[in-house]
């Protein structure tokens, strides 16, 4: 369980860690946490020659509130995120979903930027941002663009992002006060990926919803946005009618594979409830 | 040997300042067990899940075999050969992994004092659902966890100077 050999860089700005990724093309990644990195290399599944460690660069850490906006720099760890009072004021199923990541070990040094670049389906985060409508801000040797979540996944390990290019942050758009929240999250064991998961956010007005967005995790290629779930419940007073079709909805979009985890159509079933259960909990705590 | 260039790295480790030249693939585990020859962090899986191999790098709990050698640079570094009081004794931690009987065979138990000494650093009084969760990144085989436990609450009674009745089983 040794990684191959590599040359190591650890630049201490963006622009000279994208310079040495436009200089050696795929032969080249970013390291960040590394622990999605690091195990595929020791499994030699991954085995870049170059190794660019962003763990210099400062200006890729913090938590920033700008107006009815708040960006992550992509260093920030999945315990930096727990940790957080402006995220637990604004934000707080940030939070939720990071202490049902792997372990805390792993928390403190796993990033979200790592998390969301992976493009690994078993990830929480894309879907999560997928729910909340973030972009990334993507900085490449031409300058920087912005790509929303939602646009971002192609396929497994596939994503928009460029070989050359860095994500530099997430940038979220902050939901209304009083807002409902749930990340719901079935697994076998502290540390495993999901069976299925659900993020949901939404907000009522005197009993109807007036916003309400599903994202649902590793029960596909890549994360799913849920948009007719959403739509279905958007205007309703979440009858038991209206949340079985919300339901049916989320649930046609899945293609699980079968694993270990289970059956396809156990997980499609599963990505239903964990729907259901979010729903329940983000309506619980929505302020009228 | 490769031609890749091998990488100076400084670190303070258990309070003492080291100085090494390292392959850049060389996990931080390999670097403490063979160049520091410190061998109480163990090798358990090498899959990031079993938690033995956990030490203290900047205040937080690590999995060494998860992590290059190279990412430590700078970072200090505390393993369970730097657990001990000063003076020798045992730390309030392993004086309750032995008064509890935290442990059977031992193999985990390196990482579970570390992992436990970084958790009562952040919460000196946790209940015992935080300590749960707390140690979820460590397996043990043996234990069953009930003495892991109460062997870290009684660490965290008698840091804070009050008592810790429960007797072991
Ligand atoms: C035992 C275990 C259990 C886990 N369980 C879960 C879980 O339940 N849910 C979950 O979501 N994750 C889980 N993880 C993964 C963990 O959260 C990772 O830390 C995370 O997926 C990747 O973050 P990282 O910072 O470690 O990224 P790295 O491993 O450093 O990088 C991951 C990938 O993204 C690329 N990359 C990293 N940063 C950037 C950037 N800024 N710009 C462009 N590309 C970049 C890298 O080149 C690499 O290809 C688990 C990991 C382990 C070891
Ligand atoms: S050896 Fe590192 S987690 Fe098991
Ligand atoms: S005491 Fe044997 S593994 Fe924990």
């Amino acid at each position: 369980m040794i990684p191959g050999e590599f040359t190591y860089h650890r630049p201490s700005s963006v622009a000279e860690a994208v310079a040495i990724l436009a200089n050696h093309g795929d032969e080249a990644r970013p390291l960040s946490g590394g622990h999605s990195l690091i195990p595929m290399m020791k499994l030699r599944m991954a085995a870049p020659e170059h190794l660019v460690d962003l763990g210099g660069i400062a200006t890729l850490k913090g938590i920033s509130e700008d107006g009815d906006t708040i960006t992550i720099g992509a260093m920030t760890t999945q315990h930096e995120l727990i940790a957080s009072d402006l995220l637990s004021a604004k934000l707080p199923i940030i939070g939720e979903t990071s202490r049902l990541i792997a372990d805390p070990q792993i928390r403190y040094v796993g990033t979200l930027g790592g998390n969301v670049a992976n493009g690994d389906p078993g990830n929480d985060m894309p879907a999560l941002m997928q729910c909340l409508d973030a972009s990334y801000v993507l900085t490449g040797p031409d300058g920087e663009r912005q790509v929303a979540a939602r646009a971002f996944y192609e396929a497994a390990y596939f994503t928009a992002l460029a070989p050359e290019e860095i994500l530099t942050s997430v940038r979220i758009p902050v939901p209304a006060a009083g807002h409902g929240y749930a990340y719901e999250k079935l697994k076998r064991k502290v540390g495993d990926y999901a069976t299925a998961a659900a993020a949901i956010v939404l907000t009522m007005n005197g009993g109807t919803v007036s916003m309400c967005s599903v994202a649902l995790t590793n029960v596909a290629d890549t994360p799913l946005f849920a948009s007719e779930a959403g739509q279905i419940l958007t205007g309703s007073t979440l009858d038991a009618e209206t949340i079985k079709r919300a339901v049916a909805a989320a649930e046609a979009i899945t293609q699980p594979a079968s694993d270990g985890r289970g059956p396809a159509e156990y997980r499609t079933k599963m990505a239903g409830i964990m729907v259901e259960r979010a729903l329940a909990r983000a309506a619980e705590r929505a302020r009228s | 040997m490769s031609d890749i260039e091998q990488i100076p790295v400084t670190m303070t480790v258990n309070g003492k300042k080291v100085q090494r030249f390292v392959e850049p693939r060389t996990l931080l585990i390999h670097f403490l067990r063979e160049d520091l020859n410190l061998t109480g962090p163990h090798i358990g899986c090498e899959t990031s899940h079993c938690g033995a191999c956990t030490v203290e790098m900047n205040g937080m709990s690590v999995k060494s075999c998860t992590l290059f050698a190279v990412q430590a640079n700078a970072a200090e570094l505390t393993t369970i050969e730097g657990m001990a009081n000063a003076d020798g004794t045992l730390s309030a931690l392993q004086e309750g992994f032995r008064q509890m009987h935290g442990l059977q065979c031992g193999f985990c138990t390196p990482g579970m004092i570390t992992r436990a000494h970084t958790l009562l650093q952040e919460n000196p009084n946790p209940t015992e659902d935080e300590i749960r969760m707390g140690i979820s990144g460590n397996l043990c085989r043996c234990t069953g966890y009930q003495n892991i436990v109460k062997a870290i609450q009684y660490a965290a009674a008698k840091l804070n100077g009050t008592d810790f009745q429960e007797a072991a089983e």
